[in-house]
């Protein structure tokens, strides 16, 4: 009783619950249409945005938005509905940049062979990684995640023979069978079909018995068991999801570049992934997609403020969680709904 | 030998009151605001860096520096009101954004105020070093450890014996009930980020003539101070001491006998063995599932 007026302890059960996203409240047959239609409505605006794009600068960017879409889908996965928090992700992305750039540059693998095998032996690192971190619960996890990361930043910045220090070091292009893969169009393709392929995954996944197994973790994890939910065999399962995902992302786009340094493991570049995360909108595949566009896009903009840039980006941040404190997609999608009746939620 | 022992130790105590300044900041928010909050670093910097600026101006060190901590302690009250209050009652990560964005706005302020060159100030009392039993310590040091333990000494008295740090420990406990006993909660937010600021401007105050100060120092002694509260204990005031203290003696025998790159590393791994098997720090014993 007592907690529901303490408003700080949010992470108790009704907020919880009030978090989940408007699809459960539909019944499957619709849920399974609904996921159909956003499905192939992603689909046709991949194909048809970049028909928008005046010059190949806008393809690159957009390879870039898309790219970090897919980290932060998985990564939201993670904290939307798992309610894990990482603070150490972007080592995930940069072991999979490192990983298969020095199986193919220092040991002459192929890279069509290095990619995958590196993204699933760090899918066997998140796991066994995962396995003890994920005990810590709250504000300790955001403390064990982010050690992992540090940690993980400062071998790929000390050991410079490997990973060529702080300065980083060249990666050798995705050849497929001699094949090399070039030029930001096919590269926007490759972005987009893997983008595409991950929100198929994820939706999949959310409305599975094990996305409402998830969510009751959110909500709570003692609730959770109670029911006979394995809690802490999902929570490791969409850990090492999303580090395959943040993995695959960082080998894709160190191939691309043909470029890779420390700093993509950095503090910093986590952060800014879990900002993307909750600025779109938690438990929301849009929201995922849509701050991972916007803040992207937004340091692009922002150098219009030159020495002030640092300062309007945070303030922006501020202003943003201050109004839209469940991020722009559910606040949006909340006033829409509104708007256009509140009988149309549920047919 | 005992020499080297003895100088990884002193220096290990240096750092560490700096991180156990931070890591009591850490907790006295969290305390009252159930925020983590990652601006902390920042109040470091401001108080540095304010203190560069006075003195430059022309003023004395013992007019300086008080100015400085001000300076930082009305940020601080500036940022709870104008950030932290707007949003409290959201969930824990929006909070934690929330915080990122005071800090890239401070840090960025900062930028355009002090630009991005790495500034001195002047040390307390002399740069001659002082030798004891084969190591050696400048005065700074001392002035360091020395100012972090009347700090916690008034920060005990503070909190045990005036009404009004008796009202902020009430809060800390419970907040509705403190409210229910006629404590104004929104008021000891405001304080316990004017005492953060002050503990944080504190600290780079007085470290600011050994390792200088720049814009950039806050993220890496944000990311210190919080992982000092965390090994002792998050919202225990012995145990951010604690923690800072022993992050510090960690990373400086580390560097000393291990390796100096390394450092970090050594500390990050302990610090993650130490709650793998302390799960809620060395000091924080009270807790228990929410439902």
């Amino acid at each position: 009783m007592a907690t529901g007026s303490d408003s700080t302890h949010a992470g108790a059960v009704p907020a919880g619950a009030g978090r989940a996203p408007a699809a459960p409240r539909i019944a499957a047959g619709s849920a399974r249409a609904a996921r159909t239609r956003a499905l192939a409505l992603l689909a046709a605006a991949l194909v048809v945005i970049p028909f928008l794009f005046p010059n190949s600068y806008f393809y690159e960017v957009a390879v870039l938005v898309l790219m970090n879409a897919v980290v932060c889908l998985g990564l939201n996965l993670l904290i939307g509905y798992a309610g894990q928090i990482s603070l150490g992700h972007a080592a995930f992305f940069a072991l999979g940049g490192y990983g298969s750039a020095i199986l193919a540059a220092n040991h002459g693998w192929p890279t069509w062979l290095s990619l995958p095998v590196t993204v699933a032996a760090i899918g066997v690192l998140a796991a066994v990684v995962g396995k003890p971190t994920l005990r810590f619960k709250g504000h300790y996890l955001a403390m064990a995640t982010l050690g992992l990361g540090v940690i993980v930043n400062l071998v790929l910045t000390n050991e410079d023979r490997l990973t060529g220090g702080p300065d980083g070091m060249s990666v050798p292009p995705l050849a497929i069978m001699g094949y090399v893969l070039s030029g930001e169009k096919l590269w926007y393709g490759i972005a987009a079909v893997v983008l595409w392929a991950s929100v198929w995954l994820a939706t999949n996944l959310i409305d599975s018995p094990v996305g409402r197994a998830l969510r009751a973790v959110h909500g709570s994890e003692v609730a959770g068991e109670t029911v006979g939910i394995v809690i802490a065999r999902w929570k490791l399962a969409v850990f090492v999801i999303s580090a395959l995902l943040a993995a695959l992302a960082g080998a894709l786009m160190a191939h691309y570049s043909g470029f890779i340094t420390p700093s993509k493991s950095s503090f910093l570049h986590s952060v800014e992934l879990v900002i993307m995360v909750v600025f779109g909108g938690m438990a929301s595949i849009w929201g995922a997609i849509v701050g991972a566009a916007v803040l992207t896009l937004l340091p692009q903009l922002l150098t219009v403020f030159k020495d002030y840039e640092t300062m309007v980006f945070g303030g922006v941040l501020i202003a943003t969680m201050i109004f839209f404190p469940r991020g722009i997609v559910p606040t949006l999608a909340r006033l829409w709904s509104r708007r256009s009746g509140s009988g149309s939620k549920s047919p | 030998m005992g020499g080297a022992w003895l100088q990884f130790v002193a220096s290990g105590l240096t750092a560490g009151a700096i991180y156990a300044l931070i890591a009591l900041g850490f907790s006295i928010i969290y305390n009252t605001c159930h925020a983590i909050n990652f601006a902390q670093g920042e109040f470091v910097m401001v108080g540095g860096m304010s203190a560069v600026s006075f003195v430059a101006m022309g003023l004395p060190l013992v007019v300086a520096v008080p100015l400085a901590v001000a300076a930082a302690m009305i940020v601080g009250l500036l940022v709870e009101r104008l950030a932290i209050e707007p949003a409290h009652g959201n969930d824990v990560v929006t909070l934690i954004i929330v915080t990122i964005g005071v800090s890239l706005f401070l840090r960025g302020l900062a930028q355009v105020v002090w630009g991005k060159g790495i500034h001195a100030l002047p040390a307390f009392s002399g740069t001659d070093a002082i030798t004891f039993f084969g190591a050696t310590v400048v005065p700074q040091s001392l002035w360091v450890v020395g100012g972090t333990v009347v700090a916690v000494i008034a920060l005990g008295l503070f909190f045990n014996r005036t009404l009004f740090g008796k009202a902020m420990q009430a809060t800390a406990q419970n907040t509705l009930a403190a409210r229910l006993m006629g404590i104004d909660t929104r008021v000891i937010m405001r304080v316990s980020f004017a005492l953060a600021a002050l503990l944080g401007a504190l600290g780079g105050v007085l470290t600011a003539p050994i390792t200088l100060t720049s814009a950039e120092i806050g993220v890496m002694l944000g990311l210190k101070g919080f992982a000092a509260a965390m090994l002792g204990g998050l919202g225990s005031f012995a145990g951010a001491v604690a923690g800072g203290l022993l992050l510090g003696l960690i990373e400086a025998l580390g560097a000393g006998f291990l390796s100096s790159a390394y450092k970090d590393v050594i500390a990050f791994v302990m610090i993650l063995v130490v709650l793998f098997f302390l799960p809620t720090g060395l000091v924080g014993a009270r807790s228990g599932d929410r439902v």
